[in-house]
């Protein structure tokens, strides 16, 4: 089969150039001492500078840490990680004081953002879309502050909502993802450096997307970002997050916590493009992405929609979920994760209902190609409160070639009769009559599988904000060159 | 000139020889048809022209407007004009069928070279061409071919001929599994596409298609030959007497 032969070898050449975030920015890092131990945990606390409390919070989660394991339940293999070497700090030395405006950021930096094609100067900005630029371990720039402040929406880096705002902090912090959820998570408790802080007032739609873009810069280096996001009564608010990393053979860590709580009647839409490095296509280097995502649907009648584009890392852990603690509350979980090569992925939801007359919604597409491993794991759970809970799964899988693998690992808990839970799931193949009917058509193979998988995961795609869902339809494409053949 | 020259073609399917030495010419402006009974080889006929893989040409060849086609890959074939409206037309969920045409068209202009065409200059050819084949703006908003009817499939293949413009059309049992009306569209569609700088070649089993398409040349196919060709009165003479007197004879 020539034509197959052909297509494998020009994406073989090009496959070096594929990842197009995986450069290096040349910069002078401040470093935290390599390893993990209590001065760590300061050493980042002072760098912050920290109130008493916050570093007496990350202490006790150390050392909690100190006693867990690693866990072992996901169907994902790596090679044991050793958490002593590595750095848990690096940031630009020229942040130390943080720019007080963008002419003051590093222009290494700004070319940075730049190149991604987050440009950060807000005269450039696509209208309606601000964001926070984390570099490593610390923010290097918000844009349109004062926009946001007029309508009393804040939205800053969390290390400057500590010092800030440390009530809302201290209300709201650790209390969707406790200290000790999980072994990742209580590792971010200790070592998180920076994230975003979203409130968004009463009543409030806010005016604006809200974006942070996180990129990895340094070597050897884990991310710990922590982000917590606040939707207070009857406001509205979308916040979309994007992330990428240089090529490296290392593997490096991203163990990120992300707490969302609405208040009655708040909605909180939160979207996912996650393209870190996935690693060359021999399975060497990319980024471990271990990370806690959880919302809290506090109040009556409020809502949180979870949507996710998972292309890139290495390995990816992760199960964005909601509580669905007040009566008539939704929770959404709307997904696409595609490996490829080695990548693996184990990633989904737990809808937790608990009050009476919740609604949740879980549309999961798994793409998988090459020799990469794709599980979707998932929780419904109805408590014996939550009367006339309904739920809604739909789980479907597509293989690309035969050396990969879909997974499929459902779990449905229901105390209380008068719950609806639906559960659909499909695992398919792209046919060689779909490929030959677009080739007959004079689509060429790669822009075939990308138009076909794009149709697989419409669904998903419609749910996210305009701004982003035309580069999610690029990435899809981009992820599976190669994939065929 | 020949728009379609088949020279003693040979081609194998799983390590087994399907066509055993085919010769064909069409001339610009004209439509032959190719009937056979089951298993004559009509459907390898059709993909082996398309230049599907796992259809390989053993001996012989195939020149298309005096080049050999043997080397080229389908879409390449695509955008040099060649069309190959299939006998079933697949289902691809979640793919907008005016989204496909226009992903099609514009792939199909790229390789030649042309600059492409935005979705509203798409949609405005698509609906120049949908109308007469009754085409509604509803069916271009669903997914392509998922939950279409057989006949609402068999019109999206000619409306994409109508669109692309082929040189070369191959129709592979486009009559099949249509009723009278349905057919009698489809086969409307195909005759307004008839020009003289146009070859069609029309691949069926049943003679009722060729009353509605009427061919200046009808070739009969059997066990991977070409037994008998003749005008247009040979598909009538298969029809009364059937494939294996005509055959024969």
């Amino acid at each position: 089969m020539v034509a197959v032969k052909e297509t494998t070898e020009r994406v073989a050449d090009i496959a070096g150039e594929k990842y197009k975030y995986g450069f290096v920015t040349d910069i002078e890092m401040e470093r935290a001492p390599k390893g993990l131990s209590e001065d760590t945990v300061r050493y980042i606390s002072a760098k912050k500078n920290e109130p008493e409390w916050m570093l007496e919070w990350r202490l006790e989660a150390f050392r909690r840490w100190q006693q867990m394991t690693e866990p072992k339940w996901a169907r994902v293999h790596y090679p044991p990680i050793d958490y002593q070497n590595a750095y848990y700090y690096a940031a630009p030395k020229s942040n130390a004081e943080r720019p007080k405006s963008l002419d003051e950021i590093d222009p290494k930096i700004l070319e940075t953002y730049k190149k991604l094609g987050i440009p950060l100067s807000e005269q450039m900005l696509l209208a309606g879309v601000a964001v926070d630029a984390v570099f490593d371990s610390v923010s290097v720039a918000t844009t349109f502050k004062a926009k946001l402040t007029e309508v009393g929406v804040i939205f800053c880096p969390i290390s400057e909502a500590i010092r800030d705002y440390p009530d809302l902090v201290k209300k709201y912090l650790g209390t969707v993802v406790p200290v000790t959820d999980n072994f990742f998570a209580t590792l971010n408790s200790a070592v998180f450096s920076d994230g975003t802080f979203v409130y968004v007032p009463k009543g409030v739609r806010c005016p604006m997307e809200l974006s942070t873009y996180f990129r990895i810069n340094a070597s050897e280096t884990g991310q710990f970002e922590r982000t917590l996001i606040i939707a207070d009564e009857g406001s509205f608010v979308s916040y979309l997050e994007g992330c990428t990393a240089p090529k490296r053979d290392e593997n490096q860590l991203h163990a990120a916590v992300v707490e969302l709580v609405t208040l009655e009647k708040a909605e909180i839409k939160y979207s996912t493009v996650q393209n870190w490095y996935p690693g060359d296509e021999n399975g060497l280097g990319g980024i471990f992405n271990f990370v806690t995502k959880r919302g809290d649907c506090r109040g009556r009648g409020s809502k949180i929609s979870w949507t996710q584009v998972e292309t890139g890392s290495a390995i990816t852990w992760k199960y964005p979920s909601c509580i669905l603690r007040g009566d008539d509350t939704v929770g959404e979980f709307y997904s696409i994760a595609i490996t490829n090569n080695y990548q693996q992925a184990d990633t989904g939801t737990k809808m937790i209902h608990l009050g009476k007359n919740t609604r949740s919604r879980i549309v999961s597409k798994g793409i998988s190609a090459g020799r990469a491993q794709n599980t979707y794991r998932g929780l419904v759970s109805v408590h014996p409160r939550a009367d006339n809970a309904r739920n809604h799964t739909q789980c479907d899988s597509l293989l690309i070639g035969s050396h990969c693998g879909a997974h499929t690992v459902p779990y449905i808990e229901s105390r209380n009769p008068s719950a609806k839970l639906e559960h659909e799931a499909t695992t398919s193949k792209i046919s060689d009559d779909q490929l030959f009917y677009c080739l007959a058509r004079g689509i060429p193979q790669e822009e075939a599988v990308a138009l076909i998988v794009n149709g697989f995961c419409r669904d998903v795609l419609q749910q996210l904000p305009m701004e982003f869902a035309v580069e999610a339809q690029k990435l899809v494409g981009i992820s599976l060159e190669g994939s065929v053949g | 000139m020949s728009m379609l020259e088949i020279d003693d073609l040979h081609v194998v399917v799983d390590g087994k020889e399907i066509l055993k030495g085919i010769t064909l010419s069409i001339p610009a402006g004209e439509v032959h048809a190719v009937m056979g009974p089951n298993g004559s080889g009509k459907a390898t006929l059709s993909y082996t022209l398309a230049g599907r893989a796992g259809y390989e040409v053993t001996r012989g060849r195939i020149l298309y407007r005096g080049e050999d086609l043997t080397a080229l890959k389908p879409e390449e074939r695509a955008a040099k004009g060649m069309f190959l409206a299939l006998q079933y037309p697949v289902e691809i969920p979640g793919v907008v069928t005016l989204n496909f045409l226009k992903t099609a068209l514009n792939a199909q202009r790229r390789a030649r070279g042309e600059p492409e065409v935005d979705a509203l200059r798409t949609l405005k050819l698509v609906r120049e061409k949908a109308t007469a084949l009754k085409i509604g703006e509803d069916m271009l908003k669903r997914p392509l071919n998922a939950g279409f009817s057989g006949g609402e499939k068999k019109r999206l293949e000619i409306l994409q001929m109508a669109l692309f413009e082929p040189k070369l059309a191959i129709l592979d049992e486009t009559d099949s599994g249509l009723d009278i009306d349905a057919l009698k569209l489809v086969a409307d569609g195909v005759n307004m596409l008839r020009a003289p700088d146009r070859a069609m070649l029309v691949i069926t089993h049943y003679q009722r298609l060729l009353s509605h398409i009427v061919p200046d040349r009808v070739h009969v196919l059997a066990k991977g030959r070409i037994v008998k060709s003749g005008g247009a009165d040979l598909a009538l003479e298969l029809e009364q007497r059937g494939y294996e007197q005509v055959a024969a004879a």
